[in-house]
């Protein structure tokens, strides 16, 4: 019977999918709860940030510099039909502050360190270091994933703000250096128009936001992972779709609560 | 099954047979649906996280494929209980590290990466982690799979040493007759979870039970079949349609 195996099919998906969201709502409060090795020994924690976050400085960077420019050409162009290319530096930066810096540098943080984080622990897994930790009395949530998940949310907001600053550069470099707005003006609309509080802080609690969300993505598919290399793969792929539609979601949210019609 | 003071002793049967299911039992990651594991005097299955936690510190594992980390240098992993579990100083910890590679042969090795190791090595490596602790319970997961030659004898002749040396009890979980033979006290036999034979080693060599005698001399067919149980040859060829 068709209908009966669909039902038995939709009913054995939800339980999966009821039973894998608490094993991860537990696998996040045990990482919360085993974090005092995260601070405890803080070299464990550099050592990741390192891992993570130093080495996605580059993609960052880059990606920042080229989005910043491309909103230098697009905003000049858009700006010079309404007499206002004056504002370019408004434009870039409230762009970049306030949604393109939190919500690439996710993104590529997801592609570039998330799928990372998942592949190392996903083939710890699959040849017994976390099985052998275990047997060793080390605990690897407090050993492997504490440190990993506060290097994530520490590095998060740290390149956001970095890709926003060479956005900005970008978006300078094109608009004043190479189409010839005016410097003073540039820079001046910049300062006026970007309030701390209301885009600068937004944007850093949202960076933050988006750190958790990709970090504990990232190591719960790691840890979750079959230990076969099918199982990997299969993490690494999940990871970086789950984190960017995460990060897409609750851009959404966070957007509607902080810039509410103004 | 029991597992006397200074012994060494395997645990023997064919693949599917259940020792790796006994093997994470005495260490405490599977609970048994019947019967317990006592490990000096305690229930290791009964044992809270923390009470578990305190009992691994006195075991020792091997992995398979020695399970090293592989983001850490040799010295690195071996040392790596001794800064989890001890406030020993660098200069102590370094010490110790030199004499536990020392006594596998790989002092040499300390500044390599596991990447850098052969097989045999590796072994070797996760040996001297195993017994970073002197451990009084040393538990062994196919200690001999894929070595070559010379590596088998080297690590089962370590096995032995470093378990007189360390005066603990060590149990090896291996299908590797020849090999374990030579350096085991007593050996259990078992399939699909019973033990079917045990005996010491010239007992087992002497036994005439069929399971034991295939075995032993790597027959093809017998108690244990070469035939997966399925159904009749000629109907999935289509012969009787």
């Amino acid at each position: 019977m068709p209908v009966v195996k669909t039902v038995r099919a939709i009913g054995h998906r939800t339980i999966d999918m009821v039973w894998r969201i608490g094993y991860a709502s537990r696998f996040f409060a045990l990482t919360l709860y085993y974090s005092g090795t995260s601070f405890r020994r803080f070299h464990l924690t550099a050592k990741e940030m390192f891992a993570s976050g130093v080495m996605s400085l580059i993609i960052i960077l880059v990606a920042g510099m080229f989005v910043g420019m491309v909103l230098g050409l697009q905003g000049y162009e858009t700006l010079k039909r309404y007499g206002s290319e004056s504002a370019l530096g408004s434009l870039v930066a409230l762009s970049l502050v306030r949604e393109l810096g939190p919500v690439l540098a996710a993104l590529l943080f997801a592609s570039r360190a998330g799928s990372a984080m998942t592949a190392e622990i996903g083939l710890m897994k699959a040849t017994e270091q976390i099985a052998a930790m275990e047997m060793m009395a080390v605990n690897p949530i407090a050993r492997v994933i504490g440190p990993r998940f506060w290097a994530g949310l520490i590095s998060m907001p740290l390149l956001s703000a970095m890709f926003s600053a060479m956005g900005v550069f970008g978006g300078y470099v094109v608009g004043v250096v190479v189409i010839g707005v005016d410097e003073g003006s540039f820079w001046s609309q910049m300062q006026s128009s970007v309030d701390f509080q209301h885009d600068v802080l937004n944007g850093v609690i949202k960076s933050f936001v988006f750190g958790v969300a990709v970090t504990a993505i990232a190591l719960f598919e790691g840890f979750d992972a079959p230990p076969t290399a099918e199982g990997v793969s299969g993490a690494t792929t999940r990871t970086v779709v789950e984190s960017s539609l995460a990060i897409l979601i609750l851009d959404f949210i966070l957007t509607a609560f902080m810039f509410r019609g103004d | 099954m029991t597992f006397p003071k200074g012994k060494v002793i395997a645990v023997m049967g064919g693949s599917g047979c259940g020792k790796t299911t006994l093997f994470r039992i005495i260490g405490g990651a599977l609970k048994p649906t019947k019967g317990h594991v006592k490990i000096d005097g305690q229930v290791i299955h009964d044992l809270s996280q923390q009470g578990l936690y305190e009992m691994r510190r006195k075991m020792g594992v091997l992995f398979q494929f020695g399970a090293l980390f592989t983001d850490m240098s040799v010295f690195d992993n071996v040392a790596f209980q001794m800064r989890e579990h001890t406030d020993l100083p660098e200069e102590i910890i370094h010490d110790l590290v030199m004499m536990k590679l020392n006594a596998v042969g790989l002092r040499a090795t300390h500044g390599l990466m596991p990447a850098e190791l052969s097989g045999g090595m590796a072994r070797r490596v996760a040996l001297a982690r195993t017994v970073a602790l002197d451990p009084m319970l040393i538990l062994y997961d196919e200690p001999f799979a894929g070595l070559d030659p010379i590596s088998l004898s080297v690590v089962g002749n370590l096995i032995r040493k470093l378990n007189d040396a360390l005066g603990a009890t060590s149990v090896i979980v291996t299908h590797d007759v020849q090999e374990s033979m030579k350096i085991v006290d007593y050996n259990y036999f078992i399939d699909s979870g019973v033990i079917v034979a045990e005996g010491t080693p010239d007992e087992i060599l002497a036994s005439q039970k069929p399971y034991v005698r295939q075995f032993v001399n790597g027959e093809i067919d017998g108690p244990v079949p070469f035939h997966y149980p399925g159904g009749d040859y000629k109907n999935d060829l289509g012969v009787n349609a």
